[in-house]
């Protein structure tokens, strides 16, 4: 193979990771954003809907297709269930205090995963694609399942622009992040808006599990590396800003994949991390910042 | 010798995008003097002070303190060499003891002068700062359990155990009782004798028995400087900020 | 002096003396288990003076421990340096690891600092993880049995021997309980409550907030540096997880559960979590998941920890 298709080859692989990050990333950042709320269990809540996915797609009967589909609709469900009980049970009683809410989410991140150890077991388990039709590309076969988690990514991440921008539910959430005070003195019901974005940010974490686990298997100490890419890209992207998370887990998804390949894995991390310490201290507003308001 | 302007600044700009609360101020101020700045709401006067203090920094234009330009400095620097400054919001430790938030100041002041800063030291000279504001039988009360006057008087208490050159009281009255302004006035004339004072007052009637001079902001600009009574008769004031009644 | 004050130090010296005197009576596992305590608990303090007297919440403490474990045990694996020279070395690389550390990381504030000082841990442990080669990895390294025992001042100093290792421990956490005693009852301490408390309060009151906050954070770090390099020296064996996140939690965790913001607290959290881990592994291998669950609640119901709420209920005078 040829160093073109090769490219090519590493660029698709690298769509796909950045279609899954993006999704996390959103969730994590749509958190921050409008909540201002580090949470440090989002990996967990994607470790979580992989599971579920799991669970569904192992009970469902017939078709994997069947399975898959149900798992896509229930796993996101239960997920932003789970989410939306942790923020009425724990976070809105912390009043969404920093230092409280990020020492809570810590905990929540041990509950999950050691919750999901006891019950599901320390083995890694597939879940079936719900189509194995290999594309015929004239250099290599390139699984079709993979193309469609960058077209499923694209549609959602349109979905969400467009309950961001045209719905009402998306004008309160804009509103709370743009000033908590004044949402409240305008009859926004701030309390209610937070438990559905933090259900939301988690359901779209799930959702991306959902579509990796056909390619990656579902183990209970999964979620490290979501949470710390996503950190990497929210950071990086701007935090709190939807526009540069979108954009930045894009660079990163293609970059990790083509990193990976030139430098060890390990260097390539530690490289990373501090390249996004240093954004984080240096450009606290994300690289792409510029025009702020 | 030529005398060293007080506290001078030059064409002093703030401006947050594109709003421009503070747009091109030339200002002076004399030793001794109690100054007022009024002006409608939006005018810049916080931005101003904020500016004068180093809370907010300056977009373009100089700061200059006892002849020297103190635009580019840090804020801590400034109270270092004088420039005191009391939060429009009260902004106390509200946790901590009455006493224990002037000690705080008083520990800053000696420590910066070089002075023993052992714990009696710093007590006794809290304990002076209290009773000149008369909250020494709160000392040991809780600082937010206070009534919201004695939360306001306690403010002003830490920014005279600093003993600056300037006093800067954001809106010191606001949300006190009548009798409260009125014994406020008498500690604010008491502290005049050895400080400087810049005061950003809406209530008139405090305005008009404190201030020796007034300069009228508008629009992030001074629209007019005078005593009193100049400004009482002034056209323009009349139209941008009196005329409104009162606020 | 004032009573109260004296009656902090009276309660934190019998302390010290009941730790000291303790060794006559328990068993010989009870000496080892509490040796790891009061370390830890040293460890705990260091990152308390950061979180409980400041305000300011690192979540990656175990660069600093990791840091003196480190720069104590390589020098004596591969150069075979003397314990106590290697000892001193390592506290001042943590010093010097603090310093720069913190000139970065306060830069940032409140959620953007904790997810940086997450970030330089990982970062530092993940170089950990790359040099496998000098640094043993996360299998880690055993000291050489040489390094063991060592002289001292004419005395032999015998690190195998189970109550020298729990005198050393004891000696190390008095040294760190009475320094902080002087900081936090002196200007200092005032000074960090302060800016706990209100910053830009502080600052407007003639404070350079960023240098104090610069002091705490290299004190604080240097301490943790100290604990890492105990550690590595009394039970001779150096890893990867000491410098892991979990470590990171931990310190915050013991500091939490035994009181923020109390010089006692961190070794108390120390010796009940370190109890309880112990308790609960006979019974379940899902201890994390009590580790999960004590933080929310802590957090939630009991936001000051033990001491914290005692000193706030009973005795206002605790340090």
């Amino acid at each position: 193979m040829g160093f073109g298709p090769f490219l090519f080859l590493a660029t698709l692989e690298g769509l796909v990771q950045a279609s899954v990050l993006v999704l996390t990333a959103v969730g994590l950042s749509l958190v921050f954003g409008v909540m201002r709320v580090v949470n440090v269990a989002h990996g967990e809540f994607f470790m979580l809907g992989a599971v579920i996915a799991w669970f569904v797609a192992t009970n469902m009967p017939g078709d994997p297709a069947i399975g898959f589909i149900a798992a896509l609709i229930i796993s996101p469900l239960a997920v932003g269930a789970v989410a939306y009980v942790a923020d009425r049970l724990i976070l809105t009683r912390l009043n969404y205090n920093p230092e409280a809410t990020i020492v809570a989410t810590i905990g929540l991140l041990y509950v999950i995963q050691q919750s999901v150890l006891m019950t599901y077991g320390a083995d890694a388990r597939p879940v079936d694609p719900p189509f194995y039709y290999t594309i015929r590309l004239p250099w290599f076969g390139y699984s079709s399942y993979k193309l469609f988690v960058i077209a499923a990514a694209c549609v959602l991440l349109g979905v969400i622009w467009f309950v961001l921008k045209r719905t009402k539910w998306g004008l309160l959430m804009r509103a709370t992040q743009f000033d908590r005070e004044t949402a409240l003195a305008f009859g926004i019901p701030v309390r209610k808006v937070y438990s559905f974005v933090f259900a939301i940010g988690a359901g779209l974490a799930a959702i991306g599990a959902v579509l990796i686990v056909p390619i990656q298997q579902a183990h209970y100490l999964m979620g490290l590396d979501p949470l710390l890419l996503s950190f990497t890209v929210v950071i990086i992207g701007g935090l709190g800003s939807i526009q540069g998370t979108i954009f930045a887990a894009i660079l990163i998804g293609l970059s990790d994949g083509i990193l990976s390949v030139f430098f060890s894995p390990t260097l390539a991390k530690i490289v990373s991390t501090l390249f996004v310490a240093m954004v984080l201290v240096f450009k606290p507003n994300g690289l792409f910042a510029k025009a702020k308001r | 010798m030529a005398d060293v302007t007080f506290l001078k600044t030059k064409d002093l700009k703030c401006h947050f995008g594109g709003i421009k609360a503070v747009d091109g101020v030339d200002f002076t101020l004399e030793k001794g003097e109690i100054r007022a700045i009024i002006g409608p709401n939006g005018a810049g006067k916080s931005t101003f002070v904020s500016l004068l203090s180093g809370r907010t920094e300056a977009t373009a234009g100089e700061v200059e303190f006892l002849g020297e330009n103190v635009t580019r400095l840090p804020a801590y620097k400034r109270v270092r060499r004088g420039i005191a400054y009391t939060f429009q919001i009260t902004n106390i430790y509200k946790d901590f003891p009455v006493i224990e938030n002037v000690a705080i100041a008083v520990q800053s002041r000696l420590s910066n002068s070089g002075e023993k800063t052992g714990a009696g030291r710093i007590r006794a000279e809290a304990e002076k700062v209290l009773a000149r504001v008369g909250l020494s039988q709160f000392a040991e009360r809780k600082a937010g359990e206070l009534a919201y006057g004695h939360q306001r008087l306690l403010e002003v208490g830490m920014g005279l155990a600093l003993q600056p050159e300037l006093l800067i009281l954001d809106e010191p009255t606001q949300g006190l009782s009548d009798s409260e302004v009125s014994d406020f006035c008498d500690l604010v004339k008491e502290i005049a004798q050895n400080a400087t004072i810049l005061l950003i007052e809406h209530n008139m009637d405090v305005v008009m028995t404190l201030a020796g001079r007034i300069t009228v902001l508008n629009q992030g600009r001074i629209l007019a400087e005078g005593s009193p009574e100049d400004i009482r008769a002034n056209r323009a004031v009349q139209d941008a900020y009196l005329g409104r009644g009162d606020e | 002096m004032g009573a109260g004050m004296m009656k902090s130090l009276i309660l934190h010296l019998a302390v010290l003396v009941l730790l000291f005197l303790l060794q006559f009576v328990i068993s010989d596992y009870a000496i080892l288990t509490l040796t790891r305590m009061m370390v830890l608990g040293i460890f705990a303090s260091g990152f308390n003076i950061l979180f409980g007297y400041t305000g300011l919440l690192s979540l990656g403490h175990a660069m600093f421990f990791g840091a003196g474990v480190y720069a104590a045990g390589l020098p004596i694996y591969h150069f075979g340096w003397s314990v106590p020279l290697a000892f001193v070395f390592a506290i001042f690389m943590s010093f010097v690891a603090a310093v720069i550390i913190g000139v970065i990381a306060l830069r940032t504030v409140r959620d953007s600092f904790m997810i940086l000082t997450l970030m330089l841990a990982q970062a530092g442990y993940l170089a950990i993880l790359y040099f496998n080669r000098e640094t043993g990895g996360s299998e880690g390294l055993t000291m050489p049995q040489a390094s063991r025992s060592f002289d001292f001042l004419g005395l032999t100093i015998d690190l195998t021997d189970a109550a020298t290792r729990y005198n050393i421990a004891v000696l190390l956490l008095a040294i760190t309980i009475v320094v902080s005693f002087i900081l936090i009852q002196g200007r200092y301490g005032r000074l960090f409550n302060a800016i706990r408390e209100n910053e830009a309060r502080t600052e407007m009151l003639g404070y350079n907030v960023l240098t104090a906050k610069l002091f705490s954070f290299t004190v604080s770090g240097t301490i943790a540096g100290m604990a890492g390099a105990a550690y590595a020296i009394l039970f001779g064996y150096i890893g990867a997880t000491f410098a892991g996140i979990q470590y990171s939690i931990e310190a915050l965790l013991f500091t939490l559960l035994g009181g923020a913001g109390t010089l006692l607290g961190p070794l108390l959290g120390s010796i009940l979590m370190t109890t309880l881990i112990d308790r609960l592994s006979e019974v379940t291998s899902a201890y994390f998941l009590f580790l999960g669950l004590i933080l929310i609640a802590l957090t939630l119901w009991f936001p000051k920890g033990l001491l914290g709420t005692i000193k706030e209920k009973w005795l206002p005078w605790l340090t």
